[in-house]
């Protein structure tokens, strides 16, 4: 890594919130600005540094032929890798195309269907490119965005718990809402990183972190089921931000096929 | 100069999402104005269909990280009227609280960083900070408040959690909202100071007759009630939104235009609209700001709309501190039953950005049948694209870089929010 590490931000299909927790970082910015240099980060500043890169952050999945060149491009220009956010890691929400008619979903949100061109499914950074470290969260954690960064301009590998939400949810000492008042929560196979907040406000976890590693999920679904909870519910519960995740997609694609 | 010129931006920067611009002139006459869009569709409006009204909130709130409480709070009031569920009053205190909190966000992150260093001729907020630290450091701490009230009221700041049909998961206690009374007593005083800071820039002057479009309500600044007014004399409900307001193709360009109908003319949604609307409803101290900032409103000039900013600014923080002083205890009810039914509903509520329109319809399992969403970026890009052709023979004269650099300020002057606009706009990937 050079003196002064470059730093890019790249922008895929993705609502910007990934990024946006970059500005958020409101009392470390300038800080962040004068250890780093931001090269290329189109929604805070106009200038453009010319790659290569000592760290690139990727937003965003990808869903057009377009994208899907550009990435490689990008993975040529960084050294480091990293992708932030459920879009980037597992395909996002816009993943739910992923389950459907492509054709009948750009029927059904535009006049002019055929000047649309995109992929059949939104599929995550790691699908096309090596990847050297992924950042989970819809939205990401800033405290985990500034303690990457820190620990890639130390030259450390990064280092984020792999636990589940139920860790941090007990640390919390939140009373547990799938036990006490049996609401199906994916708590127990999400990875940690958001402090277990949905809990603390009395409502379900659902999994916006994604599957925590060997998570089996289908086991956790099953117990939901057995206990009375609706099929269709527990689709949608995994299937929703993270639901292209493989660990999330196997659990709702058995939870239909037992319908 | 040449006789033909053309001005192109093939990525704009300093706003949300992405968007280019491509200006053709021929010697001083605008041939062809194209904001073009090319940020990946995602397809929204379908996969919401067959959703929970519950997941609603959750989900449309990643149509956009910078304005989510926008989306969740039109999408709960949409779902609430479908439902036939009144919300308890408490709630519906706190939910304007919630966005205010978002507005403050928003908005001191706009003037700051995305849009001030286009007045004082920086690339980005953080290289204007090397000659305006104070102001910059003054900014990131109003939006840093904005982030600590979205965080206890929404459990965090992009996409709250706490947010449902009916009103919250769980309400605040009083003790983590009060300790922000000192932040946001400094965040009113520090807010006046930025309509003074912004008021003091230097405005292009370009007078544009719009028609500005907006929520109007008898009591409060315009921001989850009201009726849908506009400076041409329309006064609707919400309920009639689609009949005075469509989006249409356009011969010469890829993208969506909303349009007022019959007579299909663009119009204008945002700051500059509400507080042109609106005057009479700011808060006793934005209004004072907006007396005192040497703007004679109502303004047609859209340059100004950094300063309508800054005074919602005033208004948001002054509200948003009202409400939590008035907070002495946890109310009874954080939400209102409902059992999910077969309905529609229909509703429009203030994005930083400006109107946005949401509409459902359920079946009698509560999951959707059909959603339909209109972002303030989508109903604004006509007019963008109409300020342009006004603006460009104005800086035809500089030389491209400078005339480009101009054309993209005049832009960011509708914060565009491209993201949110996209599941409306056909892109062209034509870079």
């Amino acid at each position: 890594m050079t003196a002064k590490p470059k730093l890019a931000v790249f922008k895929f299909a993705s609502c910007d919130g990934c990024q946006l927790t970059l500005l958020d970082c409101e009392d470390e910015l300038l800080a962040v600005a004068e250890a780093v240099e931001i090269a290329y980060f189109l929604e805070a500043r106009t200038q453009e540094i010319e790659g290569p890169y000592d760290i690139g952050l990727v937003e965003g999945s990808v869903t057009t032929d377009h994208d899907a060149r550009r990435i490689r491009e990008i993975r040529k220009q960084c050294h480091y890798l990293i992708t932030i956010g459920a879009c980037a890691t597992s395909g996002g929400i816009q993943a739910l195309r992923n389950w459907a008619d492509l054709p009948e979903f750009v029927r059904h949100v535009y006049a002019d269907p055929q000047v649309i061109s995109a992929l059949d499914t939104s599929t995550p950074i790691a699908d096309h490119v090596i990847v050297d470290f992924e950042l989970r969260g819809c939205p990401i954690n800033k405290q985990q965005l500034l303690s990457v960064l820190l620990s890639l301009i130390g030259g450390h590998k990064p280092r984020l718990p792999s636990y589940s939400v139920c860790i941090p949810c007990k640390q919390r000492q939140t009373v547990c809402v799938a036990v006490t008042r049996g609401i199906p929560c994916l708590g127990p196979v999400t990875q940690a990183g958001c402090n277990a907040i949905c809990p603390a406000y009395n409502r379900e976890c659902f999994g916006c972190y994604g599957p925590q590693q060997q998570a089996n999920v289908p086991s956790l679904t099953h117990q939901f089921l057995r206990a009375g909870a609706d099929r269709g519910h527990l689709v949608r519960l995994t299937r929703n931000f993270n639901g292209y995740a493989p660990e999330f997609r196997e659990a709702s694609n058995l939870l239909e096929q037992h319908d | 100069m040449p006789a033909n010129r053309t001005f192109q931006v093939k990525a704009l920067s300093r706003v949300e999402g992405e968007g280019a611009l491509y200006v053709k002139l021929d010697g001083d006459r605008v041939e062809y104005v194209e904001l073009n869009i090319y940020e990946p569709p995602r397809f929204f409006e379908a996969f919401l269909r067959g959703r929970e009204a519950r997941e609603v909130p959750d989900i449309t709130a990643r149509i956009c990280g910078i304005c989510p409480v926008a989306y969740q709070m039109s999408a709960c009031h949409a779902l609430e009227k479908a439902m036939q569920v009144s919300v308890p009053p408490d709630v519906t205190r706190l939910r304007r609280l919630l966005y205010c909190a978002e507005w403050i966000e928003s908005h001191a992150l706009h003037i700051h960083l995305l849009h001030a260093p286009d007045f004082l001729g920086y690339e980005s907020g953080i290289s204007m900070a090397a000659d305006y630290r104070e102001a910059v450091e003054r900014g990131l701490r109003l939006k840093k408040i904005g982030n600590d009230l979205l965080e206890v009221l929404g459990g965090r700041a992009v996409h709250p959690i706490n947010v449902t049909v009916g009103g919250f998961y769980r309400l605040p206690r009083v003790a983590e909202l009060r300790e922000l009374i000192p932040d946001l007593e400094w965040g009113l005083q520090a807010a006046i100071e930025v309509c003074q800071f912004t008021a003091q820039l230097e405005f292009p002057d370009l007078q544009v007759d719009y028609e500005t479009v907006s929520l109007q309500h008898p009591i409060e600044y315009p921001m989850n009630h009201g009726r849908v007014v506009s400076s041409c004399g329309l006064e609707i409900p919400v309920e009639d939104y689609e009949k005075h307001f469509e989006e249409r193709h356009v011969a010469h360009s890829t993208a969506l235009h909303s349009v007022r109908l019959p007579q299909q003319t663009s119009y204008l949604v945002g700051p500059l609209s509400r507080i042109n609307n609106c005057y009479d409803q700011l808060s006793p101290l934005a209004r004072k700001a907006a007396d005192d900032c040497g703007i004679a409103w109502p303004s047609k000039n859209n340059f100004h709309s950094i300063v309508a900013r800054a005074i919602e600014l005033v208004d948001a923080y002054e509200e948003a501190l009202a409400i939590v002083k008035q907070y002495h205890a946890v109310p009874n009810e954080s939400r209102a039953e409902y059992r999910p039914r077969a309905g529609k509903g229909c509703h429009a509520t203030e994005a930083p950005r400006g109107l946005i329109y949401h509409h459902y319809e359920t079946d009698e399992n509560g999951l959707i049948v059909s959603a339909k969403i209109v972002p303030p970026t989508s109903q604004n890009q006509y007019q963008i694209e109409e300020d342009l052709r006004a603006y460009v023979p104005r800086v035809a004269s500089l030389d491209d870089t400078t005339a480009t650099r101009r054309c993209e300020h005049m832009i960011r002057n509708y914060d565009p929010c491209i993201s949110c606009a996209t599941h409306f706009l056909t892109m062209k990937l034509d870079r």
